[in-house]
């Protein structure tokens, strides 16, 4: 199929696939030789690429906005903070990923009925609404508002990260090939149409946002046992619902890896201008935000992809340049 | 034989009936006309025996299995396909893409190969293979709703339900859209259209039903239907 197969009948689309496996080798091994700092710094970014990738996973591949990121981010999150004096990190993770997929489901299955913006508002409601709930449940019959987590070296939460990651970014890769992908795809493009040519888009769109959670869960469950303490706020934190999606707009979303470069470049724009200016960093964002919606709506990738293109047609134009 | 039926139809919007206790059927590779003024009720019943919205009393069986409350996609790969009043192409794909789509998905069980051989015999009985790494927002309006018509067919139907692809074509345009859709008839399929244009209506139909404010007001051969008193009064006169 030709958007299936479209890596194997051009090879050239092999180079980019082949750089980024070059740098991901590089960062598996960067504990070996950088600083605790760095290690830290770019478990964080990991983190961020994982939830951007598996955001666009469902909502960049059909057009619903989800705001709920940070809702099943926080599950792994309390899923560490519950099981993790019985349980090794990987298990947690898993465990993380499973409830995740489970109330993404449940949740998918209620709100996947609604359309555009209401969609969008519910998700953000989820995020709330299990906030409030634990700080309720811990406040009344844990009589206070957080709890300790079980904490694993950075060195260790790094390379489950980054396994995750590899698994995230396969993952997106190959949903793009199957069929599962190109029902998504019909769906962003026209839910009506895709109904109607035999895509059942309600379980389609339903199993699309569950297993996109489960990386975001996974992802909690792992960074929890970096923070040590988690109360509800840390734990569903909006930040984690609304970063991913400005990533996935920064970077552009149409090709798997301008979430990627979106969460590295935005992940580490944020480094900088929270240590240097931690009182007008979120002001930062909002006008490099805004500057890169006018003038690179795809994205990075996007102005890249036009650069190449130019590139080309210049050869080709020259080659078949009408007399 | 009978290859669709729908008895009691019924489907309110607010307080407004949209369909009213509507009874029909369609014959194994016939056309049938639909016709009736606007807000007649017409597409709403497309959009029930698709599985677009459900009615809200009545039953619509199709090769004897009731297919009222299913959902649209079951009722596609049961073979019965639609096209829609305003053409709704996937706009990041390509003609062929288009097309594609409705091969892969709208039969279970069809490999790759197979819906890509069905794409290109599809592109070639519409005659769309010379537009057929176009976007379909580039291409005329005529050949937009062929591309509709072609994603529709590529899921193999029975019975294909047409809605208005007519609407806003030239007369030598309509002529090729008669023509296409004699030919799919010719093909063993069954259509049911819903259109305005009188001409094509009456020379392609075999049979005809007329809406009004949501209710069956008539039904019959063309040439009943163009003598029918309460018809003229109603529709085609004043």
């Amino acid at each position: 199929m030709k958007l299936i197969n479209e890596y194997k009948a051009n090879p050239k689309k092999l180079i980019l696939p082949v750089l980024v496996a070059a740098l991901l080798v590089l960062l598996g091994l960067s504990p070996n030789f950088t600083k605790p700092y760095a290690t830290i710094m770019l478990g964080t970014i990991m983190m961020y690429i994982i939830l951007s990738l598996s955001w666009n996973m469902f909502s960049g591949a059909t057009g619903y906005v989800s705001l709920a990121t940070a809702a099943f981010f926080g599950v792994g999150v309390y899923v560490s903070a519950f099981f993790g004096s019985s349980l090794s990190l990987p298990l947690l993770m898993l465990m993380g990923g499973i409830f995740s997929f489970v109330i993404a489901f449940l949740v998918g299955a209620v709100t996947l009925r609604l359309r555009g913006v209401y969609f969008t508002i519910f998700t953000l409601g989820i995020v709330k609404l299990l906030e409030q709930l634990m700080l309720y449940l811990e406040i009344t019959f844990n009589k206070t508002r957080g709890r300790f987590v079980v904490s694993y070296t950075f060195t260790e939460v790094f390379y489950w990260l980054f396994i995750l990651m590899i698994l995230v970014i396969l993952l997106s890769v190959f949903i793009k090939r199957t069929r599962f992908g190109l029902a998504l795809k019909c769906i962003a493009e026209g839910e009506d149409a895709a109904m109607h040519i035999g895509i059942g888009s309600t379980m389609v769109k339903i199993l699309a946002f569950a297993i996109s959670s489960f990386a975001m869960g996974a992802a909690g469950a792992a960074m929890a046992t970096r923070w040590t303490y988690i109360d509800p706020y840390i734990a569903f934190s909006t930040n984690l619902s609304f970063l991913p999606v400005l990533m996935v707009i920064f970077g552009g979303g149409r090709h798997v890896f301008g979430p990627l470069i979106g969460a590295v470049v935005f992940a580490y724009i944020q480094e900088l201008l929270i240590t240097d200016f931690p009182y007008v960093y979120m002001l930062a964002f909002g006008v490099i935000m805004i500057v890169s919606i006018i003038f690179m709506p795809n994205g990075i990738v996007g102005v890249i992809e036009n650069i190449v293109g130019r590139i080309k047609k210049a050869k080709g134009g020259r080659k078949n340049a009408d007399p | 034989m009978q290859i669709l039926n729908g008895s009691g139809v019924n489907k309110a919007f607010g307080g407004r009936k949209a369909v009213d206790n509507v009874d029909f059927h369609v014959d194994e590779n016939e056309i049938l006309g639909l016709i009736g003024p606007n807000g007649a009720g017409k597409t709403t019943l497309f959009n029930l025996i698709s599985g677009a919205i459900k009615a809200d009393s009545g039953t619509i069986t199709y090769k004897g299995r009731v297919i009222s409350g299913m959902k649209p996609y079951r009722i596609c790969h049961m073979g019965l396909a639609r096209t829609f009043q305003k053409a709704k192409n996937f706009p990041d794909m390509t003609v062929r893409e288009n097309v594609l789509m409705g091969a892969v998905f709208g039969k279970k069980g069809t490999d790759n190969a197979a819906a890509e051989r069905k794409t290109d015999e599809i592109l070639s009985f519409v005659g769309l293979e010379d537009f057929r790494d176009k976007s379909p927002g580039d291409i005329a309006l005529a050949l937009q709703k062929r591309v509709e018509v072609a994603r529709a067919l590529a899921t193999s139907p029975d019975v294909l339900m047409l809605d208005e692809v007519m609407a806003g074509l030239n007369p030598t345009e309509v002529g090729e859209a008669m023509e296409l859709i004699s030919k799919i008839r010719g093909s063993g399929v069954t259509i049911i259209m819903i259109e305005h244009v009188m001409k094509a209506i009456m020379s392609l139909c075999d049979r005809i039903i007329v809406l009004h404010h949501g209710q069956k007001i008539e039904e019959g051969t063309p040439e009943h239907i163009s003598n029918s008193k309460t018809v003229i009064d109603v529709y085609l006169g004043e």
